[in-house]
C-alpha cells in the first residue's frame, strides 16, 4: 500500500507543475461555460412552460459551472500517453519486475493525475463562478449535508471513473491501437454521462438506458446532488449503488488484466 | 499547386502504412460530432425552438460550420502543431528552401482523418437542406458555398495566427483552442442567441457573424433590401485571412531560431 501512496503522490507534484497550462485551461473552460449557459438561456427562454420534472436554469447553470470546475474528474479521455507507450513499445516488461500489482500501480497513477489536474483548476473557477453577476451565479448548495453528500459521491464518482477508464487501458493489450475505437468509447461514454446535455433534459427512453449504465454515477449524480435536484434520502440511496458498480468494476478490471499480462507479448523494439 | 499535390501524395501514403488504425480514427472522428449533434436534436426535441430558429435552420447552421472546421483542420495540422517545429528548430530547414514558407507548412502535414468529420458534417447538411422550408435558387445555393468556404477561411486564419504567435513564445498556446474549438461550439448556433457582446466580438473581431448569421438570413428569406449584400457578406469572413497571412510574414521577418 505504501509503494501505492508514494506513487500517488509523485504523480501529483508532477501533474502541478504544469501550472500555466491549467491556467490557460481555466480561461478556456470561462468561456465554454458561458457559452454553453448562454445557449441554454435561450432554450428556456422560449420554453412557455418549464417541461416537468426538469432543471430549472439556476440548477443547469451550477451543474455547468461544477462540470467545467471538475472536468479532469468527467472526462473518459483523459489520456496519460506514458501508459499506451509502455504497452506498444514493449517497455512494459519494466513494469512487469516491479514487485507490486500493476493494477494498483497504475490506478493510484491515474488518479493523482486526475487530482492535481481538477486541484489547479477547480478553485479558481468555482470562487470566481460564486460571485458572478446573478443569472450566471454559481449558488452554494442549501445546507452542510448536501453538500457532504455532494463530496462523498464525487470522491466515489472519481473512483468509478477511474475504474472505467482502467479498462480502457487494458483493453489497449489486446487491440495493441490507443486511439480509434478508445475514441469511440470515451465519447459514447462521455454522453451517457451527460456531459454533452445533461441527463434530466435526455428523452426518457434514453433517460431509461442511462440509468441502467455506470457512466452517470460519475458526473451527473454529484452534480445534481450539489444543486439540490436529486433529494437527499435518493442520495443517500445511491452511494451504495456507487460503491456496488466500483467493487464490480475494480474486480472485473483486476480480472481482465490478469488474462491480458498472463498472455501479454513484449513488443519488441 | 502541383508541390501541394505531391506533398499530399506523399503524407497520404505514409498515412496509409497504418491502415486499421487510421480507419478507426475515421470513424472515432466521425463520433465526436455526432455526439453533440444528438445532443442538439434531443435538445430541440424538448424545447422546440431557439429563439424562433426551428431545428432544420440550426442543423444548416452547424453542418455549415462543422464542415468548414473539418476542412480547415485537415488543411491547417501544419500550423496548428507549428510549435513542435520552432521549438526543435526544423524551421530552419523551410527558410532555406526556394518555396514560400505558407505552403511548405501547409505540406507539412495533412489530417486525412478528419474524413470522419467531414462526412459526418456533410450528411447533416444534406439533411438540413432536404428538410428546411426555402425554394433553393441559383443565388442561395452560391450563399451556401460562400459560407463554406469564408468558414474554412476563418478557422485557417485562426490557425495561422495563433501559429505566428510561437515566433515569439516559442511554446504552443493552450489558449488559442477558445478560438478554434470555442468558435465552433459557438458558431454551430446562429449568433443572435447569444449575449451582445459575444455577438459583437464574433462579428467585427473574428466574423464569424458573416458565415453563420447574415447570409443564413438571406438563405431563410428572412432578409430586407439588397440581397446581393448579404450574397455577398461571407466574403468578409474571407477578408480574415489576409491580415492573417501578413503578420505571419511579419513573423517570419523576426523569426530567431532556438539553435537547438
Amino acid at each position: 500500500m505504501r509503494a501505492y501512496v508514494s506513487v500517488f503522490r509523485l504523480r501529483l507534484a508532477n501533474g502541478l507543475q504544469y501550472r500555466s497550462a491549467a491556467l490557460a485551461g481555466i480561461a478556456t473552460q470561462f468561456f465554454w461555460g458561458f457559452i454553453i449557459i448562454m445557449v441554454f438561456q435561450a432554450f428556456y427562454a422560449q420554453a412557455q412552460s418549464p417541461p416537468p420534472l426538469s432543471l430549472s436554469l439556476s440548477q443547469l447553470i451550477t451543474y455547468v459551472w461544477l462540470q467545467q470546475a471538475f472536468l479532469s474528474f468527467i472526462m473518459l479521455w483523459f489520456r496519460d500517453n506514458e501508459l499506451f507507450q509502455l504497452i506498444t513499445s514493449g517497455n512494459i516488461a519494466y513494469e512487469l519486475c516491479r514487485p507490486n500489482g500493476i493494477y494498483g500501480f497504475w490506478y493510484a497513477k491515474l488518479l493523482a493525475q486526475r487530482l492535481a489536474s481538477a486541484a489547479l483548476r477547480c478553485f479558481p473557477i468555482l470562487v470566481v463562478a460564486l460571485f458572478l453577476p446573478q443569472p450566471y451565479r454559481l449558488v452554494t448548495p442549501a445546507d452542510p449535508a448536501t453538500f457532504l453528500l455532494f463530496v462523498v459521491t464525487l470522491t466515489l464518482g472519481l473512483l468509478i471513473l477511474v475504474s472505467i477508464s482502467m479498462l480502457i487501458y487494458i483493453s489497449t493489450f489486446i487491440t495493441m491501437s490507443a486511439a480509434g475505437s478508445l475514441l469511440m468509447f470515451g465519447v459514447l461514454g462521455e454522453f451517457l454521462a451527460g456531459v454533452v446535455i445533461p441527463i434530466p433534459l435526455m428523452p426518457s427512453w434514453l433517460k431509461s438506458i442511462v440509468y441502467v449504465l455506470p457512466f452517470r454515477l460519475t458526473a451527473d449524480l454529484p452534480f445534481r446532488v450539489y444543486s439540490g435536484h436529486i433529494p437527499k434520502w435518493q442520495a443517500l440511496e445511491l452511494i451504495p449503488l456507487q460503491l456496488l458498480w466500483l467493487a464490480a468494476l475494480i474486480g472485473f478490471g483486476k480480472y481482465a488484466m490478469g488474462k491480458a499480462l498472463r498472455r501479454v507479448v513484449v513488443q519488441g523494439g | 499547386m502541383r508541390l501541394f499535390g505531391k506533398y499530399l501524395l506523399i503524407l497520404f501514403k505514409s498515412q496509409m502504412q497504418y491502415s486499421t488504425s487510421f480507419w478507426l480514427l475515421s470513424f472515432g472522428q466521425f463520433f465526436i460530432p455526432f455526439s453533440v449533434f444528438a445532443g442538439l436534436y434531443f435538445l430541440f426535441e424538448r424545447f422546440g425552438q431557439i429563439q424562433g430558429w426551428d431545428f432544420y435552420e440550426v442543423a444548416l447552421c452547424f453542418g455549415v460550420i462543422h464542415m468548414a472546421f473539418a476542412i480547415s483542420e485537415c488543411l491547417g495540422r501544419g500550423f496548428d502543431t507549428f510549435s513542435g517545429l520552432v521549438a526543435n528548430g526544423d524551421f530552419d530547414r523551410l527558410l532555406v528552401r526556394p518555396r514560400s514558407t505558407v505552403l511548405q507548412v501547409l505540406g507539412s502535414k495533412f489530417e486525412f482523418t478528419r474524413i470522419g468529420r467531414l462526412l459526418q458534417s456533410s450528411m447533416v447538411l444534406v439533411w438540413a437542406v432536404s428538410r428546411i422550408d426555402v425554394d433553393w435558387t441559383f443565388a442561395k445555393a452560391m450563399t451556401l458555398l460562400f459560407m463554406i468556404v469564408s468558414g474554412t477561411c476563418i478557422f485557417a486564419g485562426i490557425f495561422i495566427l495563433m501559429a505566428t504567435m510561437c515566433f515569439w513564445t516559442i511554446q504552443g498556446l493552450e489558449i488559442s483552442s477558445i478560438f478554434t474549438d470555442g468558435g465552433r461550439e459557438m458558431a454551430q448556433y446562429p449568433l443572435n442567441i447569444y449575449q451582445k457582446w459575444v455577438t459583437r466580438f464574433f462579428t467585427y473581431v473574428i466574423p464569424f457573424g458573416f458565415v453563420n448569421y447574415l447570409p443564413l438570413l438571406f438563405i431563410l428569406g428572412r432578409t430586407e433590401g439588397n440581397p446581393l449584400l448579404y450574397v455577398l457578406s461571407p466574403l468578409a469572413g474571407c477578408a480574415f485571412i489576409v491580415p492573417c497571412l501578413l503578420l505571419w510574414r511579419f513573423g517570419v521577418r523576426r523569426y530567431r531560431s532556438t539553435g537547438s
